[in-house]
């Protein structure tokens, strides 16, 4: 999967049991992709000491306040790795 | 550091020699190690340097497009060095306010910041209260901070959750025409380069 700026995507609605950096206020959660930032490993592999590491491109995902929150007029942009996304 | 502030911060400190201790009886390295570390890491870490390439990116449209469009390209052109994700750094990603838009810089889920130009990070930045509310009520939280923005002006809040560390390049401030690079740098502030003021 390589999405463009402007792809719309929607956060996987997922609870895995190690660590992760997805934070669970955008779970389930649809935005859209600002900027594509660049391919690093995976933290929830790094973290769990998985050698070598899936490496994945990150994306900097923009969401309306509103949508998360139910109110707000502001952006709120989360960096998120591929394995985080689904496309829309 | 205040008293109280020393005093918040005990329990973490505990917490975190307690893993220190453990990480040195293991053998993987020694306070030795550690404190020079960190001695490397503060000795030339400061908001100044932030605020030389926000004060440079005012007086240098390419420069403003490159510090946008490559943060680690741009500080190394100013003569700071960062290390990339792959060698323990990180990709700096410049954030600019304009007459519409005023961005905030937060990590909700740890503190990441980029260290080396804004200096160690304020105790409020790791708080649960800043890092709970900015992504909820940012206009709120900035107003705290005695940031009253117009209506007409959109707040973007940018969460740090990768490799990535956001710097908020501020609006220059007007009446400002004549300054110097240095005399615009001194304007700057650390908490313009995070977004809870506004220059």
């Amino acid at each position: 999967m390589s999405l463009p700026a402007g792809a719309r995507v929607r956060v996987r609605a997922i609870d895995p049991d190690h660590h992760t950096r997805m934070p669970r206020y955008v779970r389930g959660q649809a935005g859209e992709v600002f900027a594509v930032l660049g391919r690093w490993p995976l933290p929830d592999d790094s973290a769990r000491g998985i050698v070598p590491p899936r490496v994945e491109a990150c994306y900097a995902v923009r969401f309306p306040a509103a949508d998360l929150w139910g109110s707000g007029d502001h952006f709120v942009t989360v960096d998120l790795w591929e394995s985080y996304l689904d496309q829309l | 550091m205040t008293s109280s502030e020393h005093h918040a911060n005990r329990p973490a400190a505990a917490r975190t020699r307690q893993l220190e201790e453990r990480l040195i009886a293991a053998g993987l390295t020694s306070d030795d190690e550690i404190d020079g570390f960190l001695t490397k890491l503060y000795a030339s870490a400061s908001p100044v340097n932030g605020a030389v390439l926000a004060a440079r990116a005012w007086t240098d449209p390419a420069y403003r497009e490159l510090l946008l469009a490559d943060g680690n390209a741009a500080a190394a052109e100013a003569g700071f060095s960062l290390a990339p994700p792959d060698r323990g750094g990180y990709q700096l990603q410049v954030v600019a306010n304009t007459g519409h838009v005023h961005n905030v810089i937060v990590c909700t889920l740890c503190s990441c910041y980029p260290v080396s130009l804004l200096g160690p990070s304020p105790g409020w930045y790791k708080s649960f209260a800043y890092r709970s509310r900015t992504v909820r009520e940012p206009r709120a939280v900035l107003a705290e901070f005695g940031v009253t923005l117009p209506e007409t002006v959109r707040i973007s809040v940018w969460d740090s959750t990768s490799e990535a560390r956001y710097m908020v390049l501020p609006a220059r401030p007007a009446g400002t025409d004549r300054l110097s690079a240095g005399q615009l740098a001194a304007l700057v502030t650390r908490n313009g380069l995070i977004g809870t003021a506004l220059v």
